[in-house]
């Protein structure tokens, strides 16, 4: 089969699990939603990156449709919708992780601070610095604690001599909640710290490079809910200095961490509010559907 | 999706059983409490003793309700953390079970009063007075249940709207009352027991409105317990063309 060559180039990867959409699992689910318009305003006031007429088609799959969503500076935007919904997939073009899959393409304006990001001479790498992102399983480098934090910082000459660095190392695993933790074993591997120091670890390695938005593609589903907590009132705290999008399958978690919600179904934004109202007032019977787990 | 809350469309099986338990023994305890306000009110009006001794001595059945209906909802708020409608329909379900159990309190006050006026001499007179607040009170408790039970926002409105009749009506059997006692105060004692049971009675029909409201949030999800009923009728009632 031809397709099953390309395949082989979605394993997963040190990337995190491609999404569901791109690995053509089967979506047993056949509601037509091609005249759905999304209900509710994508748009804010202050957007720190800003979506407009999103497509992203896998080979022939058309995984997201015409989607179009903003961002808001400081905010925590939490995407939901159930598996193969265009959720992770609209996640990973707002940094152009789908670039590393072959067969993915990307149609429309994806903006950051008013800059396109698909734009030509666009550096990936500095966009990834200033646009990070956190994935599903911990994947620290099998370095140590200390490196895994200065690799960022190095690769972009953040600090010029070994204090400076030492300052970037320390603020970030401060502002990851880490620090105290691990202070005294800066030198032994990342790799054999628990799950949830793992993620903390990561999330530290992605703010080392002082990112503007981070990206965080279901960060606590491989933790327990103690490190789920601790993961959670981190982000409340990030939120003061970073833009936030997460994609979660826990609609608890969407619901306590995020300020607005945006619900996917089959590549389509169907709805996007205010968490509040969206939990508690769903406008469109799919997410009404989806959030209170009644079938499609 | 409005009109229809699809409590049997879950993917878990035991969710749907458990939010239509609940809901039905909500149900079950609207018709108990109606029940127990016709009788007590047949047993007032009628001068029944042993009527009004039952109505009296079965609030315990009430109470017992209300406490298992809150328990179940505290599971299903605790086990299954429902959202949007499903949740809109256990914290209406809650607020609603308070209501019943202070409809059933004022049912218990009504049989106590109806059979002390029974038993004592010279009540027959009077006893009466409250017949016609009483049908219209178990009227819009009647409706109000009837709204929940189809999720009837119209139907909630206008039940609602009898609320100001009901308390105009009870108004003017006090100063009925009140002209009865100057008219012959021998029997005060009495007369201020008829009056309390029409006070009760009246109190059944504002916890009648506070179930409309709930009908209301519970479909509509907004919260309307402190507006007006002009308000709510504009807000919910499409203008008929």
């Amino acid at each position: 089969m031809e397709g099953s060559e390309k395949m082989t180039a979605l394993e997963p990867t040190t990337y995190g699990a491609v999404p569901e959409e791109a690995a053509g699992l089967d979506i047993h689910d056949h509601t037509d939603v091609s005249d759905y318009k999304t209900i509710g305003s994508p748009f804010v006031d202050n957007p720190k990156m800003s979506a407009r007429n999103v497509n992203v088609y896998y080979a022939d799959k058309h995984a997201i449709m015409d989607v179009s969503l903003d961002i808001g500076e400081n905010e925590v935007i939490a995407m939901i919708g159930p598996s193969g919904c265009g959720k992770s997939t609209f996640l990973r073009s707002l940094n152009r992780m789908n670039d590393i899959i072959p067969i993915c393409r990307v149609d429309g304006d994806i903006k950051l601070d008013g800059e396109d990001i698909y734009g030509t001479g666009q550096d990936t790498v500095l966009l990834r610095a200033r646009v990070g992102m956190v994935f599903q399983k911990p994947n620290p480098f099998p370095k140590s604690i200390y490196e895994n934090v200065a690799y960022g910082p190095k690769i972009h000459g953040l600090a010029h001599n070994k204090a400076e660095m030492d300052e970037i190392v320390e603020q970030s695993l401060r502002r990851a909640s880490l620090w105290d933790e691990v202070k005294d074993v800066l030198d032994k591997p990342g790799t054999g710290l628990s799950g949830g120091q793992q993620q903390r670890l990561c999330i530290a390695r992605a703010i080392a490079v002082s990112p503007e938005v981070i990206l965080m593609d279901e960060p606590c589903s491989a933790l327990d809910p103690i490190a789920t907590a601790r993961i959670e009132e981190l982000i409340d705290e990030l939120k003061e200095r970073f833009t936030i999008a997460i994609v979660t399958h826990s609609m608890q978690q969407a619901a306590r961490v995020s300020q607005r919600t945006a619900y996917f179904h089959l590549g389509k934004l169907i709805e996007v509010g205010e968490t509040k109202q969206i939990f508690t007032m769903p406008s469109h019977e799919l997410t009404e559907n989806y959030i209170t787990g009644r079938f499609g | 999706m409005d009109e229809n809350l699809n409590l049997d469309q879950h993917t878990s099986q035991k969710y749907n059983q458990e939010l239509e338990t609940v809901r039905a023994e909500v149900l079950a305890m609207g018709g108990l409490v109606e029940g127990q306000c016709r009788k007590a009110l047949k047993a007032l009006v009628k001068g029944r003793a042993e009527l009004a001794e039952e109505v009296a001595s079965s609030d315990y059945k009430v109470n017992e309700m209300e406490v298992s209906i809150n328990a179940k909802c505290t599971d299903i708020l605790a086990l299954r953390q429902p959202a949007a409608s499903d949740l809109r329909v256990v914290v209406a379900i809650i607020r609603m079970a308070a209501d019943l159990e202070r409809i059933g309190d004022e049912a218990e006050k009504i049989g106590r009063l109806a059979q002390t006026l029974a038993e004592g001499r010279n009540g027959s007179s009077y006893r009466s007075d409250p017949k016609h607040l009483g049908k219209s009170v178990l009227d819009i408790l009647n409706g109000a249940l009837d709204a929940f039970a189809r999720l009837d926002v119209e139907a909630a409105i206008e039940t609602a709207a009898m609320d100001p009749d009901i308390d105009a009506e009870f108004e003017s059997l006090t100063r009925l009352l009140i002209t009865r006692m100057m008219e012959k105060p021998a029997s005060v004692k009495n007369l201020l027991r008829v009056n309390w049971c029409a006070r009760s009675l009246e109190r059944i029909g504002d916890h009648a409105v506070n179930i409309c409201e709930e009908v209301i949030f519970l479909v509509k999800g907004s919260d309307v317990r402190h507006l007006s009923l002009k308000e709510i009728q504009d807000r919910f009632l499409q203008p008929t063309a």
